[in-house]
């Protein structure tokens, strides 16, 4: 559906995006992930049709974004990072307006705008000036006339950007409604990873202008993760907790590669306990636990979550230390 | 073509919803009465003079009042289409709109046209507005209408010149205010060039004098239709648009 190929935008000296490619399936979503100013906004603006690209070629539905643009733009429906509203218009005019614009005939235009007003929870807004709305309320407006002329490409620069907690999840739910639909395919951006780990599919992440790893959520967690950690509290039946000697019990299961001391107090101590290659050691943990007359407070596996694997692609850490000299 | 129209009305709507229209036609009001006040003054004070001397051949309306108002007008004209035409494209630039447009399924020359016709429609609005006073020279006195209809013909062919040249700076920037003041020098000096010829008469200020709009724009306050000065006007606005069109396109490139 979506083909970018040896995508690169300069704007003058700097270079947004170098040399990027990937392709998407007709009906997935995409989530586009990476830190602030990693070009994934150029990119969604090529796709767009609103920047044309430095070198390399992108298509959407077979039409290239060049030669054919009015036929993409046609097929996608895009909501920019500040979602393009004309404050002095009421909702179901501008929604009017939009669809409209976006070809929807005048015969069914009254239809999509109940329809969208329906999807994206705006009926009790039509008639009010969209200088008046909140921002999650502009936000869904937004995202109403991305999807007013039902598109067969759904392009969304940071949905959930400056909602609030609920909102946050009711755009999200939106977002999963129209990809269970099946029509669209959606490319989402973001730098929230839990928004991509409940959306997406498949995950594109996009590093200073270049894509530094495309798979889905499931598959780059697991091929970072060679070993499984757990994390285990103990604490013992008298009220008095040797935590070295739970260390030392613990590190003689079998399994386990190292045990670290997380916090320890009298009577109960944390450890996070890490396993060789592929070994299951939960089961014999508890064993071991409960049978030297402990109790087992806590047993639960840390899976390593987007967080890490982003930063473990986008670079190293900070350090610490430069930064206070 | 349907783009266009919806583009159109979309446009006019926000000039009526905001105060822009409304500001504009009052103070355009305001001071084409005060300079028809003033014509017609001058107009009765000499016709007085001249019966008191005896002499008691009919004043022409047309050449007193009409005419030097009309000219007068297009002044006002330069002051104000800036402010007509100024938020045009700098404000979509600046509230981010301009993406929604462009990532629609419209052409260029469609977004233009639309905000172009937009703004000469409210220029032909607030023309008309100023046609009143001249209905009560048609009650007391008999002017020749034909002359009023070419001067306001000619009004209107400078305002959609100027406008289309206002509709490019206005895309040249995302801030409305230099939008307007750059126009609005470019209109100033459109105006004055036509002094250069008043002292001398060498070939450079004849070309300099030939590219004012006042040069132009009196023949039609006379009453005179001539396919030369309408050529100006629709080759200004050709010019216009078609330096709007280029500047859209170099958007695009340069964002």
């Amino acid at each position: 559906m979506i083909k970018v190929e040896g995508l690169t935008k300069r704007y003058g000296r700097t270079v947004a995006v170098n040399d990027i490619s990937f392709e998407v399936e007709k009906g997935q979503v995409v989530g586009f992930l990476g830190p602030n100013g990693a070009g994934k906004t150029t990119t969604m603006r090529v796709l767009t049709c609103f920047l044309p690209p430095t070198a390399g070629t992108a298509s959407v539905a077979g039409y290239d974004v060049l030669e054919q643009p009015l036929e993409v733009k046609r097929r996608i429906g895009y909501l920019p990072e500040t979602p393009p509203l004309y404050p002095e218009m009421e909702v179901a005019e501008y929604l009017t307006f939009v669809g409209r614009l976006k070809g929807v005939p005048r015969s069914d235009i009254a239809r999509r705008v109940d329809e969208v007003e329906g999807l994206c929870a705006i009926g009790d807004m039509r008639d009010k000036l969209i200088s008046k709305l909140s921002k999650g309320y502009r936000q869904r407006v937004g995202l109403a006339q991305a999807i007013i002329h039902n598109p067969d490409v759904l392009i969304l620069d940071e949905p959930t950007a400056g909602l609030d907690p609920k909102q946050i999840i009711e755009t999200r739910e939106l977002i999963k409604d129209l990809a269970k639909a099946g029509a669209h395919t959606i490319i989402l951006s973001t730098h929230i990873l839990p928004e991509v780990e409940q959306t997406c599919e498949r995950v594109i992440i996009i590093n200073k202008g270049q894509v530094v790893a495309t798979d889905t959520v499931e598959n780059l967690t697991h091929r970072l993760r060679g070993s499984e950690s757990v994390a285990i509290e103990v604490e013992s039946r008298d009220g008095k907790l040797d935590s070295a000697a739970a260390q030392r019990r613990l590190e003689q299961v079998a399994g386990v590669s190292r045990v670290v001391l997380k916090q320890s107090t009298d009577e109960r101590a944390a450890f996070e306990v890490e396993s060789l290659q592929k070994a299951a050691i939960r089961g014999d943990l508890a064993r071991a636990v409960v049978e030297s007359g402990w109790n087992l407070n806590e047993l639960r596996s840390l899976s390593l979550s987007l967080e890490e694997i982003f930063l473990e692609l986008t670079g190293p850490p900070p350090m610490p230390s430069e930064a206070s000299k | 073509m349907k783009n266009i129209w919806l583009i159109y009305r979309k446009e006019l709507r926000s000039y009526f919803t905001s105060p822009i229209a409304y500001v504009i036609m009052t103070l355009y009001a305001v001071i084409f009465g005060i300079f028809f006040y003033s014509a017609v003054k001058y107009f009765q004070q000499i016709s007085m003079q001249a019966q008191m001397m005896g002499r008691s051949f009919p004043m022409n309306i047309n050449e007193m009042i009409i005419r030097p108002v009309l000219m007068n007008t297009c002044v006002i004209g330069l002051f104000l289409i800036p402010m007509i035409c100024m938020r045009l494209f700098a404000e979509e630039k600046r509230s981010g709109t301009i993406e929604l447009l462009m990532t629609s399924p419209v052409r260029d020359i469609e977004i233009i046209l639309g905000k172009w016709l937009a703004a000469v429609a409210l220029y032909a609005i607030t023309l008309a507005l100023s046609a009143v006073n001249f209905t009560f020279l048609f009650t007391y006195g008999k002017p020749d209408w034909k002359p009023i209809l070419i001067g306001y013909l000619g009004l209107m062919l400078q305002g959609c010149a100027l406008l289309a040249i206002g509709t490019f700076f206005s895309t040249l920037t995302r801030n409305q205010i230099i939008a307007g003041v750059s126009s609005f020098c470019v209109f100033l000096c459109l105006w004055i060039l036509g002094w250069f010829t008043e002292f001398d008469s060498t070939p450079v200020t004849k070309v300099l004098g030939y590219l004012s709009v006042v040069t132009h724009l009196e023949p039609f306050t006379k009453g005179l239709l001539d396919v030369k000065e309408v050529v100006y006007f629709l080759s200004a606005i050709f010019l216009g648009l078609f330096l709007t069109a280029r500047s859209m396109e170099s958007l695009r490139w340069r964002a």
